[in-house]
């Protein structure tokens, strides 16, 4: 274990998601320093996109504590976090910069600076920001990028994302994993929940496995930082 | 506890037997209605008990949205099964009674539409609570038993609008009340009150036992594959 | 963030979306035509008895028709999941059910105003009463309508049989505002009573309700 010279930014203590007599989660324990890139990986039903709904402040822990980025309230946590889910967390019939433009308004950025945020947050995943095309008509690839853009809309500090190289071809995978590291090298902290732990291997920091809700292992990889 | 539930058992027993006397034999036989009257020392405290419970349900909803509770969850829960069913009982006790005596099954007269309309709040909070798949149910449940209580009084008024001509109160109107009618009536009311309070307190047993068996399930399926 | 920009954006995506997709004003139409030749069938009345109860069998339709719309605005925000991205944000709760109201308020508007001049025709109707009274009314009613179902259409997101339970939470609940619009409307178009009493119904169940909702709604949006 490295020294830890911040304040964690997620700070789990025995979380417990049950849905009727499903236990998702079973006593999620553990800390999670601020700047790395965290590889969350295990099976189908091990609690890996539980965990980061509850992160997320999306699911609520039926027991169990779970502070992010120093709040107790997840309410007050919301505006620094970015979340990418399995679905694209897009209106299809709605162009992506209109996509993007109405999640701004959302976030509160201010009304002069809506548009070269959008323009960034487009340009950064590679799409057109011009392009006028309902996200619906998207091939899966660019859709993924387009969601990715709209979770990095903000900012954040803490970026949560949920498969984000599935159904994508491999090149676009090989582009998105590139991203995500970047980001983490901007300073913010990435948890990825993934099948493909191969496409991140390169950056992460470290790998949490995952098993009928619970972490059973955490390796720190060399891969981040050499 | 266990002593207080089986007293409460026995109490209630003797009492509703003794209602039934009561009704049948110790009240005099109404001059104009006949028998069918009698129908009454069933009827009206059901309905009592009914409203009774739905108020408790209110309550119990109320402190629920405040403190969380999870008794007063089953405390509303309990309530508003206990309470269709009086209410239940209620609607069919009714247009029996009113066939013969006002040649109708049915009327849309204040207290009969609010009965019916409580009837159905009611029936959709049970249906919520059934069909609802959040894990916070009892939220859900708390939040429509409130939007209900608010229902109550612009229901009433607008009844009340609705049905000016609607026909005389029948009990309690006159001076036709024979004063024996008033007191059995009175201990039927107590009577069911104290059916009332059996069953809800059985069906909250039986739902804390539920809700502590699923938690042990839920614990079980939490140790799986801790070793 | 201020509340107001978000529920203009809100307000105005949903009436983009649904020009763009026009999922629930075509189904509502088309619904509400069919109950309106439907009635003229079951009923076949004189003009003076249609009068008495055309106030019923428009409101009924409208009622019916708005049951559409309801379920829309909750099932656009399913796709994609796109309300959890509502949820991750720091927008508060409240403007996204104001914003939903507003535009369900507007969808079923629009809705009456095609569909009035219909019922009028087939039904013959001439208000004997002062017909300016019959806008306060719509108004009230429809906003009657849509706050309670906005809020039980999001409460009957966490339900199974999703659509189906949306009239079962709203129906009995709207019996009192039902009767306000029935009433008021009849008293307008047959001149005989006078709808005050109706008017101040509807003000009052409006004024309650939309009071109970806006205080709860977090807590339904948040209950999954």
């Amino acid at each position: 274990m490295s020294e830890t010279q911040s304040t964690p930014v997620v700070v789990a203590d025995g979380l417990i998601k049950q849905f009727g007599r499903f236990a998702a989660l079973r006593g999620v324990t553990g800390e999670f320093a601020a700047g790395k890139l965290y590889v969350i990986l295990g099976d189908n039903g091990a609690g890996k996109t539980t965990l980061l709904r509850t992160i997320a402040g999306l699911a609520h822990a039926t027991r169990g504590v779970i502070s992010v980025l120093g709040f107790a309230h997840i309410n007050e946590a919301r505006s620094q976090i970015g979340y990418m889910a399995h679905p694209s967390l897009l209106y299809d019939e709605m162009s992506g910069m209109e996509n993007l433009r109405y999640f701004s308004e959302l976030y509160g950025i201010p009304a002069a600076d809506v548009d070269k945020k959008c323009r960034d947050a487009i340009n950064a995943v590679k799409l057109d920001p011009d392009l006028d095309r309902p996200v619906g008509q998207y091939s899966q690839g660019m859709r993924q990028r387009m969601s990715l853009a709209r979770a990095l809309l903000n900012d954040p500090k803490l970026l949560l994302l949920d498969e984000p190289f599935s159904n994508v071809d491999a090149r676009s995978a090989a582009e998105m994993a590139v991203l995500v590291a970047q980001a983490r090298d901007r300073g913010k902290t990435v948890f990825v929940v993934t099948h493909q732990p191969a496409q991140l291997e390169a950056y992460a920091d470290e790998f949490i496995w995952m098993e009928l809700g619970r972490i059973v292992d955490r390796t720190a990889t060399r891969g981040g930082r050499q | 506890m266990k002593r207080g539930f089986t007293i409460l058992a026995i109490v209630t027993a003797v009492l509703l037997s003794f209602a039934l006397y009561a009704a049948l034999v110790i009240a005099p036989t109404e001059q104009t209605m006949g028998n069918v009257q009698r129908i009454f020392y069933y009827h009206v405290p059901s309905a009592w008990v009914a409203f009774e419970l739905f108020l408790i349900n209110f309550i119990a909803s109320v402190f629920y949205l405040v403190r969380r509770s999870a008794k007063a969850d089953i405390l509303a829960l309990v309530t508003a099964e206990v309470g269709v069913v009086f209410c239940t009982v209620v609607l069919i006790t009714g247009p029996i009674w009113a066939r013969p005596v006002w040649g109708i099954w049915w009327t849309w007269d204040l207290r009969l539409t609010l009965t019916l309309v409580l009837w159905l709040i009611y029936v959709s909070y049970l249906v919520l609570r059934r069909f609802s798949t959040s894990s916070q149910t009892p939220l859900l449940a708390a939040v429509l038993a409130v939007f209900g209580a608010l229902d109550v009084p612009l229901v009433y008024f607008s009844i009340w609008f609705f049905r000016t001509q609607h026909p005389a109160p029948v009990i309690g109107g006159g001076g036709s009340l024979d004063p024996r009618m008033g007191w059995v009536l009175l201990y039927n009311w107590i009577a069911f009150m104290c059916l009332a309070w059996l069953v809800c307190w059985t069906r909250y047993r039986l739902e804390v036992a539920q809700r502590a068996v699923h938690e042990v399930e839920a614990m079980q399926s939490l140790m799986e594959g801790t070793r | 963030m201020s509340f107001l920009a978000i529920t203009r954006a809100t307000l105005a995506k949903d009436i983009r979306l649904e020009w763009r997709s026009k999922d629930a004003i075509n189904a509502m139409l088309f619904f509400s035509l069919l109950v309106v030749v439907i009635f003229s069938f079951a009923f076949d009345p004189t003009a003076e008895e249609s009068r008495r109860i055309a106030g019923g069998l428009v409101w009924v339709a409208f009622l019916f028709a708005a049951i559409v719309a309801l379920n829309q605005t909750w099932a656009r925000e399913l796709r994609n999941q796109v309300l959890d991205a509502y949820r991750v944000s720091p927008a508060p709760a409240t403007p996204l059910f104001i914003a939903k109201a507003f535009g369900n308020f507007i969808f079923v508007a629009v809705l009456e105003a095609l569909m009035t001049p219909l019922f009028v025709a087939f039904y013959k109707l001439r208000p004997l009463g002062p017909s300016w009274q019959l806008i306060p009314i719509a108004v009230l009613g429809t906003w009657a309508l849509v706050v309670n179902g906005t809020f039980f259409a999001a409460m009957s997101l966490r339900t199974r049989a999703r659509e189906i339970m949306l009239p079962l939470l709203l129906f009995p609940l709207s019996i009192p505002a039902l009767l306000g619009m029935v009433n008021s409307t009849a008293a307008v178009l047959t001149g005989e009573t006078s709808p005050t009493f109706w008017i101040a119904l509807l003000v009052a169940y409006d004024v309650v309700f939309t009071t109970a909702c806006l205080l709860m709604f977090e807590a339904v949006l948040e209950a999954e």
